[in-house]
């Protein structure tokens, strides 16, 4: 079970969170205009990288607030936890 | 005082039992007495029982093996009735006054046990058996037999009676083990400072110094290990939990632990602790040896045998054998021929033994035979003798004995150090598996680190106990070590498993019946990776998962395969250390507890009205019986009056979620497939809701209350995910709009008045809105005072009827309530639950989001295509509602059933196929996903999802309950008013 910090509460237990996927995924501006392919990436397809990860979660059963946690997803060692506001708008240039 | 009977094999002094407080128990209906301070085990032993079960699969008699954990055999029921727990190992029951035990194993008896043919057929129950002996005619023809011949224990039948804790609790150190290891780093620890938490699986702390002839600064080791403790329990920074297992590590260093209650109002506690550090001092398993027909009972662990002998004083047998393949069982010789209880040989494996043990061996007179192991044993219920021969194989005869003590070596306890993903090396002097890397936050030490030496457990641990105090801000003062001054013969060089060239079966796991011709049938058949050839084999997969058999399992699988044992590896270890109860992981949450019960705001009324009440996540009443009225009849009662003059629902779990923002319609315009923006203010709509893979996830009307605030209402199940849902929309994506998202689901009372006399019920209970149609048409909505509370009133409908829902502060549910039955009495109102409320909109065709969608249903698959196509801008789902799969003509699409016989009633969930000669097995054409009997027709209808439904009408297909087979006529999705006129007017 995490420990993860909140960066608006703290650090609490996993428990009290819901994790949201990948950070860097970004709905496309004009869907309508996509390819199916392109679509089916953005629905589908995430980086799933062995190593340091960006993800979405949120404090569900605390403020309520998204924020961006760094996972490395073999240790489980949470590098630090983000604002939603902090990365750019689209999320996009995760390291 | 006439002093109790001390059993056969019961010495008259000595050990840490209390002689003057007996205790009786029964094993298998026989009463028998032992001590306080016993364990079921060690009673047994005194008393002379010998085979206390049968083994899993070839149902031989076996004995006691162990004295911990451990126990590969000695499994057994304890307990009578709904308290009755199986598979208990009896070395750690503690012994209580009336306990009772029973061997589960074995039918009719432990004895006499008739699956021991099994025994006398094993040729036919290889490794892999299930694949091999059983395949005429199939294995589903024998599965029923062997898994009823297989089973370990009885599962309970009927509620549990006992109760079980959870506790939470942080800490700086957690210490695995209350030895001389874990107990000397308590103590540092605690002097520093730290808040410590020390787990001690036995029910006393003190592990070896409790069971060997230890002396610490020339006092007995127990005593050191007594005083320590009550020095530990006076220090507040300290929590000392004996009788408890650290069962599991998990991410970020979680730890579990199970704590027994003994005489507690609780049995079980199960504890989640953070620690900051771990301290591992968890010590070693001793391991047993691998000989031709090593499992009979009589043949006993070397420290095991020590443990019964120097705690409990009791020896179980009366001429000894010792087998060996390293130094440690030498110590049992000593305290037995200490005792003067005769050891007529030890078989040592290795041809070298050190001249200093020899020659104490030969003061001592017992004769040693070097480059030897036990080539056979005899004696079926128990050990008679065995046989000796030498590596190269002379035959050096028999020896009668009734006990053997063996040793394999140690293997130390690193299972929590593998949970943590610290990683292992096989050491090849010790012959075992010792910690490599370490885990953050982690530290090992004692036997648990494949040490050997008492002192250097000692000092090691005290040194341990410093660097992690001071690593965590708690400098720690200097801390006198006792000094060993009488010690016990320890592992030294360990040889390797050399188990004899036999026919005979050698075991490798006696929990599950692992031999050695299994492990080579493994082999030939290429199972040689070490995860295979357990699965094949089931190797360690028992209650003891191995402990005392893995490790010569991981030598042997080398040996056959020419590869060093620490090329082979070990197995993965996995959580839990031990078994856990199911009872103990669900604490209190079970029965009444289970989950939150939420309660209509109304509560008290409905009871008073007789409702039937139903978990929906909400008590809610399916309907209001009358006395001797079926719940069936009472719907149908229901939705007649309805349908007739009016009736009252209560609808307060609806979810109702505000939106506000100068946003918020650009927003909603986004979440419904509908269009929101140009609904004018006071107006309703009804609206879809799709993931992004354009499935439906929710429906319900919304209400423009305002330009910028809106009052969405949701299924009731969905409030709190739909609310998350957009909250995710709102932080994640799209944080440009300006939007508030409140759940106010529990904050409005709602009911709905429905029926053509709806409008009556309102006038009469006093309004200021104008119920007019045109000033108050069907979807509007309009605020104000109704039955004198302020109120807000919408007209949709879930039943097709002319109907009004009343929004009120939920704490003027009741009120109102009472208010409405008062004022429809006069039109023969009546409530009606939501059971009722499934008929009515059945009856109507409403779709049911849940019931009848499911996880691939898109708007046009329950006829909502036009709408969402024909919607300008872009919402969440909408591209995916192009993908080819989605605009597949032959979809599933909601229709209505109606049965050529109108009185055959439907059943949701029957599959359905086109086509008068199609039969099962087929691919499906579709399901009934709601079916009821329709008052207002008279007849059985049903909803359906069909392949190319819409273009079906009027088609016969056939419906498939089962086994039963009959026609239903394919119908437009709504079998009632399908003009609307009611709702209208």
């Amino acid at each position: 079970m995490l420990l993860i910090k909140c960066p608006y509460c703290g650090v609490r237990d996993q428990t009290e969170f819901r994790c949201g996927g990948e950070a860097s995924r970004a709905r496309p501006d004009h869907p309508e205009h996509i390819s199916d392919p392109d679509w089916a990436q953005y629905l589908f397809y995430r980086e799933n990288p062995k190593g340091l990860l960006r993800e979405r979660w949120v404090h569900r059963y605390g403020c309520g607030q998204w924020f961006i946690v760094s996972r490395d997803t073999v240790t489980h060692d949470i590098l630090d936890s983000l604002p939603m506001g902090d990365l750019p708008p689209k999320g996009r240039d995760a390291p | 005082m006439i002093r109790p009977p001390l059993g056969p094999f019961r010495l008259a002094s000595g050990g840490r039992i209390d002689r003057q407080e007996p205790l009786t128990f029964t094993f298998d209906g026989v009463p028998y007495v032992g001590f306080r301070g016993d364990t079921l085990a060690s009673a047994l032993l005194a008393n002379g029982v010998r085979a206390v079960a049968r083994s899993f699969k070839y149902h031989r008699p076996r004995g006691i093996f162990s004295a911990g954990e451990e126990e590969p055999c000695a499994l057994v029921e304890i307990g009578e009735g709904h308290a009755r727990v199986p598979n208990c190992r009896a070395t750690v029951v503690p012994l209580e006054e009336g306990l009772v035990a029973a061997s589960q194993s074995g039918w009719p008896s432990v004895n006499f046990d008739l699956g021991r043919m099994v025994d006398f057929t094993h040729p036919l129950w290889p490794a892999g058996f299930y694949n091999k002996t059983f395949k005429w005619p199939n294995w589903k023809t024998w599965e029923g037999l062997v898994r009823r011949a297989a089973g370990l224990g009885r599962p309970l039948e009927g509620p549990d009676p006992d109760r079980y804790e959870q506790v939470n609790a942080h800490c700086d150190l957690l210490i695995c083990g209350g030895g001389p290891a874990g107990l000397m780093a308590a103590q540092v620890a605690a002097s520093a400072g730290l808040r410590v938490i020390l787990a001690e699986q036995s029910p006393d702390c003190g592990g070896v110094l409790n069971s060997e002839n230890i002396e610490l600064d020339d006092q007995h080791g127990s005593d050191w290990a007594t005083r320590t403790v009550s020095r530990l329990r006076e220090q507040p920074n300290v929590l000392l939990l004996e009788h408890t297992v650290v069962t599991g590590v998990y991410d970020h260093n979680v730890t579990t632990l199970l704590q027994t209650g003994q005489g507690s109002t609780w049995r079980e506690c199960l504890w989640t602790v953070r620690p900051r550090h771990v301290l591992l001092a968890s010590g070693a398993i001793e391991q047993g040896l691998i000989f031709p027909n090593n499992d009979r009972p009589g043949i006993m662990l070397a420290g095991a045998l020590r443990h019964y002998v120097n705690r409990h004083a009791v020896v179980p047998g009366t001429a000894v054998v010792v087998a060996t393949n390293n130094d440690s069982a030498y110590q049992t010789v000593f305290d037995l021929l200490h005792l003067q209880v005769p050891v007529s040989a030890v078989v040592d494996s290795r041809e070298s033994i050190s001249p200093a043990l020899q020659k104490r061996l030969q003061m001592a007179g017992a004769e040693l035979i070097q480059g030897a192991c036990i080539s056979d044993t005899r004696g079926f219920g128990g050990l008679r003798s065995v046989r000796i021969a030498r590596h190269e194989g002379t035959d050096l005869g028999h020896r009668a004995c009734d006990l053997l003590a063996v040793s394999g070596g140690w293997a130390p306890r690193v299972h929590l150090l593998a949970h943590a993903r610290g990683t292992l090396r096989f050491d090849e002097p010790s012959q075992s598996f010792v910690p490599d890397r370490l885990p953050a936050a982690w530290s090992v030490t004692g036997a648990a680190s494949g040490m050997q030496h008492l002192q250097q457990t000692l000092d090691d641990a005290a040194l341990a106990a410093r660097r992690i105090s001071e690593q965590l801000g708690h400098p720690a003062d200097d801390l006198a070590v006792p000094q060993v001054t009488r010690g016990m013969v320890e592992p030294a060089e360990v040889g390797a498993q050399r188990p004899t060239a036999s026919r005979k079966r050698q075991w490798i796991d006696l929990a599950h019946d692992v031999t050695l011709g299994d492990a080579e049938l493994a082999v030939r058949e290429g199972f040689v990776s070490v995860e295979h050839f357990k699965r094949y084999t089931t190797t360690g997969m028992s209650v003891d998962q191995g402990k005392t058999g893995n490790l010569n399992a991981f030598i042997v699988l080398g040996a056959l395969t020419g590869r060093a044992t620490g090329e082979v590896g070990t197995t993965t270890f996995r959580p839990p250390y031990v078994p856990v109860t199911l009872g103990a992981m669900a604490g209190i949450r079970s029965g009444e507890f289970y989950a939150p019960r939420r309660l209509l705001p109304a509560h008290l009324m409905h009871q008073k009205l007789q409702g039937q009440f139903e978990d929906y996540g909400w008590q809610r009443p399916d309907a209001y019986p009358r006395p001797g009225e079926s719940l069936h009849d009472a719907v149908q009662r229901e939705v007649l009056a309805v349908r007739s003059t009016v009736g009252v629902f209560d609808n307060s779990p609806i979810g109702k979620l505000e939106v506000r923002g100068p946003d918020a319609a650009r927003f909603l315009d986004r979440v419904y497939i509908n269009n929101v923006s140009g609904l004018p203010v006071g107006r309703v709509r009804y609206g879809l809701m799709l993931n992004e893979n354009g499935v439906i996830i929710d429906d319900g009307v919304f209400i423009r209350l305002a330009q910028d605030r809106f009052l969405l209402n949701t299924t009731s199940g969905g409030a709190g995910r739909i609310a998350g849902m957009l909250e995710e929309w709102l932080q994640c994506e799209w944080r440009d709009l300006r939007v508030l998202v409140d759940d106010l689901t529990t904050q409005w009372a709602c009911f709905t008045v429905a029926g053509p006399r709806a409008r009556d019920v309102l006038t009469a209970l006093g309004t200021d809105i104008d119920l007019a149609p045109a000033a108050l048409p069907h979807m509007a909505a309009a605020c104000g005072l109704v039955a004198a509370l302020q109120s807000r009133v919408a007209r949709v409908s879930f039943s097709g009827e002319l109907s009004y829902e009343i929004s009120v502060p939920a704490r003027c549910a009741s009120a109102l309530l009472e208010a409405i039955l008062a004022a429809g009495q006069p039109f023969g109102i009546e409530p009606y639950g939501i059971e009722s409320l499934m008929v009515l909109r059945a009856e109507k065709g409403y779709l049911h989001v849940g019931t009848d969608t499911d996880g691939s249903t898109t708007p046009d698959d329950v006829g909502w295509g036009e709408v969402a196509r024909r919607k300008a801008g872009d919402f969440i789902g909408k591209r995916s509602l192009e993908r080819p799969a989605n605009r597949a003509t032959d979809r599933k699409q909601f229709v209505g059933l109606e049965p050529i016989d109108p009185g055959r009633a439907l059943r949701p969930g029957s599959h359905l196929l086109i086509g008068a000669d199609r039969q099962p097995p087929a691919v499906t054409d579709g399901w009934v996903t709601s079916a009821c009997h329709s008052p207002t027709l008279d007849r059985a209808i049903g909803l359906a999802m069909l392949r190319g439904g819409r273009s079906r009408i009027g088609e016969i297909v056939t419906v498939c309950d089962e086994e039963q087979r009959f026609n239903v006529k394919v119908v437009a999705p709504v079998f009632y008013d399908p003009a609307n006129a009611r709702l209208n007017t």
